[in-house]
């Protein structure tokens, strides 16, 4: 790093850091090419801020009957120390769970700072790999590297301890009707649990374990059908650890990227701030909308450069990852003459003009 | 996609307006089609919250569950709902045409008409599906008894969700997707999955182009969402304190009429939009093979009318051999309907042009009268030489049939740069000399393609009984119990 880049803590303000959840480190992964995204999140800053401050506030609302809904969902599953939890374990699963103590990590929270809470989190469950006693932590507070930098994880899971080995419990209010839930929120479950086991097991490997004693299996405790009656379902998340490990070492070195930016760069609230954004290169994709704050913001960016991935990764890839409306439209036209590399997609899109035009030269 | 789809969206760009991705009509309108615009409850999986629901623009019906949380109150809104369309079945299957027996000789029956539902989006879909899976086990006696029509509406709304997995069964439409199969847009497919958008870059309100329409349609104050999901700024500042003031008022109460305002609101633009994209699908042109597919959609229908009485609530898993017979059903199906759009309409065949599969151009020489005579008989196989300028993927010897007359069939012969060499084999009449006007004639458009029509054989499946143990063995009949009648729905 030279020593007129930014530095992080600089970035950011005057705003205290955020912490990371789950989606967010998976969204990370879902665009892992984003230079904007990984500079913002490795400074901690408030995306949901900036947004707002551009004037493209996120499409982010919770509806509160969702939220009421999930509390509630939650709250039962662990009233009296997870009673109905363990019942689903025991039952439902058959699983041969000895009794069990319940602790929660949350409550030392106060004002302490994060460190001291992770490290809260690394006694008690050091103390448990050792003893092998099956406890239920709540809300642990874990760290994973992200782009060469910490960042801490405030999981809204349970880590369980089974016959020596820690499973992710997680708890999530959508239904599974008949064995069957929707699609897309499994899969955004799974990546979320995934990245759970890897800070798990970093921090066990760390406390000298090995890290195979973080299952690959999770536990997803969801309503049952149309009642509120909880429901668990292992759930293999290997794919998705293999997909979060690939993505979290091809992320950008956040360092790397740094280096590349102005020095006095800061996305403090004000006039500069639209410019101090744009400095640093986006790669926008529809993916984007469901998973980063700046989704908005970088969509009228991405449209005002005529980008094709503003259309859709397919559409890119369509036009042979010719990046530019413009210059797409020119090959088709031949008002362009390709280049070598792009002869093949120009004669494409020109047979496309070709029979586009002849199909609807009958109609106009 | 393809390259010629992702054209089109360019283009649409550049145009500030949809293109169109279609020549003609792939699906069937029905002159009354029954509109449903479903709301439910954030945060549950199916609890409704209100439907907007008609067959005629000017009449909408609204039904509203004004305190969603409550059980009574959602099966009296079941029961309304199911009054509404169990009437619209039943009167808009038209009369009863007597068919040719069966090879078997069994009398069979077909309906002049079915009645068409649409919807929105896939996720009215998808909320009607689940309406049907938590309404039709419901008993209509005992302890948890429901309005008889419930567990009836259950099972109709089961099997219409479930014809919309057929390919290219109109008797549900998701209204976004009757769209997107008609015209691109220059937004992404996201984007096209709101109602509102895609409406607005194909038919924008006077005075905004497509880019402006579609910014407006995602501003939920002028354009509320399209369900079944509401908007959460609707949820928390309107919805929420008028169920609360229908909570402390009860029925009957100006808090109600509030809340059924409030909920007419979000509903109108959306049901006013559906009309609209109904009236534009009518305009154009239809598909020479719709008519067919609608009268396959018919003959569902009759069959599951007819047989109502006799069945059973469809089980909540599908057995294994029904499992296996509907998954390669619905491949025929696709297969099947693939290609129909290809022959009906030039836009399409453009696609399996670009992929190679098809070529058209001009023919150059043609030896019609031409004979082989390697045979003991002689057989008429004319030659045909077209001029193309497209990408032909298909190999010498591959078999080919004519776009506009697929009875027309040829082998290909030779293919080399700009020309392809077929000899015709069949569709000319049975003589040694074609039929007039068969064989195209130098200086004819024509189109050839190794699409087929898809008139190939059923596969053989064993019976339920014969059910292999490796798939479980033959089933139990699925007979609903106690358990599913008192399921709770909360
Ligand atoms: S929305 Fe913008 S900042 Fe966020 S990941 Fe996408 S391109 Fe990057």
């Amino acid at each position: 790093m030279t020593d007129t880049a930014p530095d992080l803590d600089r970035l950011r303000g005057a705003a205290p850091p955020r912490n990371h959840d789950a989606r967010t480190i998976a969204a990370l992964t879902s665009n892992p090419g984003c230079a904007r995204r990984g500079v913002m999140d490795a400074a901690g800053v408030d995306k949901d801020a900036v947004a707002q401050e551009l004037g493209f506030p996120a499409p982010f609302g919770q509806s509160q009957f969702a939220i009421t809904r999930g509390n509630a969902f939650e709250a039962q599953v662990k009233a009296d120390g997870c009673a109905e939890l363990l019942t689903l374990l025991r039952d439902g699963l058959g699983l041969d769970v000895p009794e069990v103590a319940y602790d929660d990590l949350e409550l030392v929270a106060g004002n302490e700072g994060r460190e001291l809470r992770h490290s809260r989190t690394r006694r008690l469950l050091a103390r448990a790999l050792e003893t092998g006693e099956g406890t239920l932590f709540d809300h642990p507070l874990l760290r994973l590297e992200i782009a060469g930098r910490p960042a801490y994880l405030e999981p809204d899971v349970i880590a369980f301890q089974l016959a020596g080995r820690l499973h992710v419990i997680e708890i999530k209010s959508f239904a599974v009707v008949d064995g069957q839930a929707e699609p897309e929120q499994v899969a955004a479950a799974a990546r979320q649990s995934a990245v759970y086991v890897l800070a798990l097991r970093r921090l066990v490997t760390e406390l000298g374990h090995d890290p195979g004693r973080v299952s690959h299996e999770v536990f997803l405790v969801c309503p049952e059908n149309f009642s509120n009656r909880p429901s668990a379902t292992p759930l293999d998340v290997r794919p998705q650890l293999a997909v979060l490990e690939r993505q979290l070492t091809r992320l950008t070195r956040v360092d790397a990227i740094l280096a590349e930016l102005p020095g006095d760069l800061t996305f403090e609230p004000g006039e500069a701030l639209g410019a101090s954004v744009r400095a640093v290169e986006a790669r926008y994709a529809p993916e984007c909308m469901a998973g980063c704050e700046m989704a908005l913001f970088c969509r009228d960016e991405a449209r005002a450069c005529g980008e094709t991935g503003a259309l859709g990764r397919s559409v890119r890839d369509d036009l042979g990852g010719v990046d530019t409306i413009g210059t797409a439209l020119a090959l088709a036209d031949a008002s362009l003459t390709p280049s070598d590399d792009l002869a093949e997609t120009a004669a494409q899109l020109q047979a496309a003009a070709r029979l586009r035009a002849e199909a609807l030269q009958g109609v106009a | 996609m393809s390259a010629l789809t992702s054209l089109a969206r360019l283009e649409a760009v550049a145009a500030g307006a949809a293109r169109p991705l279609a020549t003609v009509r792939h699906c069937h309108v029905s002159d009354a089609p029954l509109v449903l615009v479903p709301l439910k409850l954030a945060g549950e999986a199916a609890a409704p919250l209100a439907v907007m629901a008609g067959s005629e623009r000017d009449d909408p019906s609204l039904l509203v569950v004004p305190q969603p949380r409550n059980r009574d109150l959602r099966f009296a809104f079941a029961a309304d709902l199911a009054k509404l369309v169990l009437n619209h079945i039943e009167t808009s299957h038209g009369a009863v045409e007597e068919l040719p027996p069966a090879k078997d000789g069994e009398e069979r029956i077909r309906y002049g008409d079915a009645p068409q539902f649409l919807v929105p989006n896939r996720g009215g879909v998808a909320f009607l599906r689940l309406m049907g899976r938590s309404t039709r086990f419901r008993s209509t006696e005992g302890p948890y008894a429901v309005d008889p029509t419930v567990p009836v509406l259950g099972r109709w709304l089961t099997w219409f969700a479930d014809r919309h997995d057929h390919p290219g069964s109109s008797l549900l439409g998701a209204m976004t997707e009757l769209l997107r199969l008609h015209w691109a847009t220059g937004q992404s497919s996201l984007e096209d999955g709101n109602l509102a958008a895609l409406m607005g870059w194909i038919a924008p309100p006077d005075g905004l182009d497509g880019p402006a329409a579609a910014a407006r349609a995602e501003d939920p104050v002028i354009c509320p969402p399209a369900g079944p999901a509401t908007d959460p700024t609707f949820d928390n500042e309107v919805l929420a304190p008028a169920v609360a003031a229908y909570d402390r008022s009860g029925p009957g109460s100006r808090a109600e009429e509030r809340l059924r305002a409030a909920l007419a609101g979000q509903l109108t633009p959306t049901w006013d939009l559906m009309w609209q994209a109904a009236d534009l699908l009518r305009a154009l042109p239809e598909g020479a093979s719709v008519p067919g597919r609608w009268e396959r959609d018919r003959d569902a229908f009759t069959y599951y009318h007819q047989t109502f009485g006799e069945a059973y609530p469809q089980a909540r898993r599908d057995p294994p051999v029904r499992a296996a017979r509907r998954l390669h059903d619905l491949e025929r199906a696709q297969d099947a309907y693939d290609a129909q759009r290809a022959f009906d309409d030039p836009l399409v065949m453009a696609e399996h042009r670009l992929a190679g599969q098809a070529f058209g151009g001009v023919v150059t020489e043609c030896d019609p009268t031409r004979l082989d005579e390697t045979g003991k008989r002689p057989k008429l196989r004319p030659h045909l030489r077209v001029e193309t300028q497209d990408p032909v993927r298909l190999d010498p010897g591959a078999t080919v049939c004519n776009a506009a007359r697929p009875a027309l069939k040829g082998r290909i012969m030779e293919i080399e740069d700009g020309t392809v060499l077929l000899e015709l084999t069949g569709g000319m009449g049975r003589k040694l000399t074609p039929e007039p006007g068969a064989v195209p004639q130098p200086g004819d458009r024509v189109c050839f393609t190794s699409l087929t029509d898809g008139s190939f054989g059923a596969a053989k499946f064993p019976d339920r009984e014969d059910t292999p143990w490796t798939h479980g063995g033959p089933p139990e009949e699925y007979v609903p119990t106690g358990e599913d009648a008192k399921e709770d729905w909360s």
